[in-house]
């Protein structure tokens, strides 16, 4: 299996180095250094003396992919892509463009998205595979097909609508939580309630769906009518035979997802107002703060190859036949 | 058994709930804020809908920056807090600067003489003002500074302002204002100031380009190096020398730029290390102004508290005609700041700000401009005197606080188009046309429920040279009628748009119709917005293209002057008429400056140009205002804006906030607040009990769900075998 992870990682490398070309390529195809510099400096006496020194000082001022003044290899190592781009292979993120360190602000701000979306994650998991063997025991059943049809029309609703419905019930209308909010001195779970209610109740729909075609494809198998023709009840056939048997294809959807938890949620963040990097991301995008979001998509590119490696894993764990080599 | 560990999780989310919702107990369930410090009134507000991105006076040049260093820092002039128009008074100086003529070999010549080389501004600062407590300022027993390091592991500890054990503070000196500006010449601090700046301040450029050559490790002792036109006299004296004459220099004295920095602070944020773990003075503001930074979380919350050290200051006991009756003196002569805390939280959403702010958990609805223009709906009804307060409001005792920026929003035209610009009879007459038949009156209605004001002249409301009544009209666009301005009839506008070469919008010469296009910034307009103006101009047989792009886009045809009609804005620095006529300068037009000018319409008028160079350094007075007002009819007669209004915003404050008159220059202006804290939290109480009925209906929902399936269940489990 070692083996196995490292050739993976060494996989990574070149991927990584796609997507930071990519992330590079499509930045500068909308914003020039030019840009960014009168972005921050402000929209008032600009003058070309200072913005030439804001590049200067950030380290714009250089050719984009290859510089023509240098020689040998300096001619791509001379390069604003060389030196933004290849320091964030040794994980130092550098200086945001209005001069804060990103190392610190993705340390700080990852936790609180970590308390909203593990929580979530958690908590959808469980309702959702809950509903759906509920759902699966009344298959065929007008349960089953009134089931259906609410996955499929909470599905159909948009993300936002649940948001700002909850926004405005629990918190406006009824009073029962903070609207929006997060910090740390004192109660901080009732700044986590309705984010979390909201991603649970927004992600029934599509995940109680899925997991009932998953249970229902075990559930037509042989085992399963052996294990009802022995005299086993139908919470033990769900739980004990047919939970464990759809592993697989639970974990393939599940773990990946793991070390993205750490990135949060651009939207639940933002409205509820949870000081998280899927906010820091959003934040950046706005302000054209092309040195959080290369770290951003680059941090956000390692935890999804490492949660795809992780789902690797888990196959091992959840089904003994299965070994890697 | 699996089932089992299912259903202890669901016994474990149960018992979660009972046990937040026991922890519920105290004060409302709802209650976004910490609770604060026993004995502190504390301010609650909001920074939205970002955080600031600079604190640092040399580099912050935006208002929501601002509001936190005009509390944080004192610059040597600023603004008196109600009186209007706009009154400069002293602020971090004992006086208004004494100013000496000097002609090219620095002799001192009369104010009025032609000779007139430089300008010498002399300021004595005030010797009561202290900067707050700092680590910054701490000595060991032989004076050298505390915490001075020479490695990045020795101050690891150390990640926040507050982490420092010791504190110490001193006076502010006039050396101090002197580094200041020496700081806006240094260009690795990429001041926004410094190419403005270096036009008038003698030596800046030299000293500016002899520190680019300075190798950087570490702090730069800038007091090491002179710049031509500073000098400090004495410990409370210091000059600057300007290059000419320039009256509106004592404005830039009233802006954070020209706050004191002391040189002990600025070393001791060149820690190293410290900038790694932010650590730096473009986070951590360091003043001798009414309240200090203790907390500075640009991802939640700044939270700014009463400076100890902060020298005596007093309500006024004076205000504009009608602040009395207003309870705006109601607090004269009481000490300064009237808070001892400001918690200034980020928030980005309008709908949490405006509950927030409906369920008194802020105390206004929005310090910065702009905040407040998506909840209009909600709070305002148009009633038989136009729009006023929604009952709900007026239940809660909010209060309105209305504001009328020193700004203008516009849609200029870009002179040097070969349709629309140039300056002949025909072509203003084509303009003039265009400027009657864009009812600006009907689209701010719709549009900004009325929150603007049409503009008749470049320059707005409370500047000298604007005008009111009859005689501040303009003649082409509008007639007095009935005591008030009415805009000219569309049948006026097809009769110039005949005598300009378009008779029913074609083109007399190709019989083609005429298209005008219009640059917009694709974010700032709707398409609702866009077909009002369509209609608008087809009254007049006049089509319109839309040309919408992203800011860095307009920018780019703004620069290289590749627009017909384009949209801008600009609120005003100082409250001068030279800040807003200097947007039609012909120097500044991007085209002849090679810069990023204010001129977008790249207006040419020799005449208009040596007027703005007269009146530029004029003292106030009737001379000045009578050139200002050529200068606008020129203006007129040209017709170089399609349309301009005055943007205004209101904002609303809760029944115990006092003393919130809005001031449009100046943002210092939170110690003047007054916070009636029972009241506060008594209505707090009474406006946020909750609602529980959901939660018990919520339960009973879910039992209703759930037992028909137990039912089943149990029942299938019952059953006999069936065929």
């Amino acid at each position: 299996m070692f083996a196995y992870i490292v050739r993976r990682l060494l996989y990574a490398i070149p991927i990584l180095i796609g997507v930071n070309l990519l992330t590079f390529t499509l930045f500068f195809v909308v914003n020039s250094p030019d840009d960014m510099a009168a972005s921050q400096l402000g929209e008032k006496y600009v003058t070309p003396e200072a913005i030439t020194n804001w590049k200067r000082k950030h380290g714009y001022d250089k050719p984009l992919f290859i510089n023509p003044e240098a020689g040998g290899v300096t001619q791509l190592t001379d390069t604003i892509f060389f030196n933004k781009s290849v320091r964030l292979f040794a994980f130092d993120f550098g200086r945001s463009e209005s001069g804060r360190d990103i190392t610190t602000d993705v340390a700080t701000r990852m936790w609180p998205s970590l308390a909203v979306a593990l929580p979530t994650f958690l908590v959808g998991i469980w309702v959702n595979i809950c509903v759906a063997l509920m759902v699966v025991m009344f298959h065929g059943t007008r349960l089953d097909r009134g089931a259906v049809f609410l996955f499929v029309a909470l599905m159909s609703i948009s993300y936002l609508f649940y948001i700002i419905g909850g926004q405005f019930l629990v918190a406006k209308t009824w009073r029962l939580v903070p609207i929006s909010g997060f910090h740390t001195e004192g109660q901080v779970w009732k700044f986590l309630i309705l984010p979390v209610l909201v991603g649970v109740v927004a992600g029934i729909g599509a995940g109680a769906r899925w997991y009932r075609t998953l249970f229902l494809e075990e559930a037509n198998q042989d085992y399963v009518r052996t294990a009802r023709a022995k005299g086993c009840s139908e919470l033990s056939i769900l739980f004990q035979h047919i939970l464990p048997n759809a592993m697989i294809p639970i974990l393939t959807g599940v773990v990946v997802l793991i070390p993205s938890l750490f990135m949060g949620s651009l939207l639940i963040e933002s409205f509820f107002g949870i000081p998280g990097l899927g906010s820091y991301m959003l934040d950046a995008i706005k302000s054209q703060d092309f040195a959080i979001v290369r770290t951003m998509v680059f941090i956000g590119s390692v935890l999804y190859i490492f949660g795809l490696i992780l789902t690797d894993i888990s196959y091992t764990w959840a089904d003994p036949r299965v070994r890697l080599s | 058994m699996r089932y089992r560990m299912f259903a202890r999780g669901a016994g474990i989310v149960i018992l979660l709930l009972v046990t937040v919702l026991a922890g519920c107990s105290e004060g409302p369930w709802n209650n976004p804020n910490p609770p604060s410090p026993e004995g502190k009134v504390t301010y609650q507000s909001v920074m939205s809908p970002a955080p600031p991105k600079h604190l640092d006076p040399a580099v912050s040049y935006a208002s929501d920056e601002s509001l936190f260093l005009m509390q944080i820092y004192e610059p040597p002039m600023g603004y008196h807090f109600l009186k209007r128009p706009y009154e400069l008074i002293p602020l971090g100086v004992e006086s208004f600067p004494t100013i000496t003529y000097l002609n090219a070999e620095g002799e001192s010549v009369e104010p009025d003489s032609a000779d007139v080389a430089f300008s010498r501004y002399h300021l004595s600062v005030r010797e009561d003002a202290r900067y707050q407590p700092h680590p910054a300022f701490v000595t060991d027993a032989e004076g050298d500074a505390l915490y001075l390091f020479t490695d990045p592991e020795q101050g690891r500890e150390y990640g926040q302002i507050g982490d420092f054990p010791l504190t110490d503070s001193r006076p502010v000196r006039a050396n101090d204002y002197v580094y200041a500006i020496k700081r806006l010449a240094d260009p690795f601090n990429g001041s926004p100031m410094l190419g403005f700046m270096a036009q008038y301040i003698v030596g800046m450029k030299d000293f500016s380009n002899t520190l680019q050559l300075v190798p950087r490790n570490g702090w730069v002792n800038l007091d090491q190096y002179p710049m031509a036109g500073l000098e400090v006299i004495d410990e409370y004296n210091y000059t600057i020398t300007i290059e000419g004459r320039y009256p509106q220099f004592t404005y830039w004295l009233a802006m954070h730029f020209f706050s004191p920095i002391a040189p002990e602070v600025d070393r001791f944020f060149r820690n190293p290390g410290f900038a790694d773990r932010n650590l730096t003075l473009d986070w951590w503001p360091v003043g001798s102004g009414p309240f200090m930074m203790v907390k500075n979380d640009p991802n939640s919350e700044i939270v700014l508290e009463r400076n100890p050290n902060f020298r005596e200051d007093y309500y006024p006991e004076e205000g504009a005609p009608g602040d009395a009756e207003a309870g705006l003196l109601a607090d004269a002569g009481k000490r300064l700041p009237m808070i001892d805390r400001a918690v200034f939280r980020l928030e980005k959403e309008v709908l949490s700000l405006w509950t927030k702010f409906l369920q008194g958990y802020y105390d206004r609805s929005g310090e910065v401009h702009g905040n407040t223009t998506g909840v209009f709906d909600q709070a305002f009804v148009v009633g038989p005197d136009g729009v006023e307060l929604s009952d709900d409001l007026e239940d809660h005792g909010i209060t309105v606080s209305p504001d009328v920026k020193p700004g203008i929003y516009y849609y200029g035209f870009n002179m040097r188009d070969p349709v629309l610009g140039g300056y002949t009879e025909e072509k203003r007459k084509l303009r003039r046309a265009l400027q009657i038949a864009f009812d600006t009156e009907e689209y701010l209605n719709i549009f900004y429920k009325g929150n603007g004001i049409p503009a008749q002249m470049p320059i707005p409301p409370g500047i000298p040279g604007f005008v009111e009544g009859p005689e501040g009209i303009n003649p082409h666009v509008y007639d007095w009628v009935d005591g008030e301005p009415r805009r000219k009839s569309i049948e006026h506008a097809r009769q110039l748009l005949v005598e300009a070469g378009y008779p029913n919008g074609r083109d007399v010469r190709t019989g083609e119709p005429l298209k005008i296009f219009i640059d917009v910034q694709s974010q700032a307009i709707s398409n609702t917005s866009m077909n009002w103006i369509d209609r608008a101009f087809a009254r007049i047989g006049v089509q319109v293209e839309y040309r919408p792009a992203d800011w860095n886009r307009t920018r780019e045809k703004l620069l290289t002057g590749n627009t017909q009609i384009y949209s801008h804005g600009w609120l005003a620095d100082y409250p001068d008429p030279e800040n807003f006529l200097f947007l039609l300068y012909g120097p500044e037009s991007p085209l002849i400056c090679n810069c990023d000018g204010a001129n977008n319409s790249n207006y040419e008028r020799e005449e208009y140009d040596q007027l703005f160079r007269s009146m530029r350094v004029l003292p106030p007075g009737p001379e000045r205002l009578d050139i200002v007002s050529r200068m606008v009819d020129m203006l007129r007669d040209d017709a170089v804006w399609l349309f301009a209004y005055y943007p205004k915003d209101i904002y609303l404050n809760n029944s115990w906030v006092h003393n919130t008159k809005r001031h449009g220059i100046s943002k210092n202006t939170l110690k003047y607040l007054r916070i009636d804290e029972e009241l506060r939290e008594q209505k707090r109480e009474e406006w946020n009990q909750p609602v529980t009925w959901p939660l018990f209906a919520a339960a009973i929902l879910l039992l209703a769900l759930i037992l028909p399936g137990v039912i089943a269940y149990r029942r299938r489990l019952t059953a006999t075998a069936r065929q």
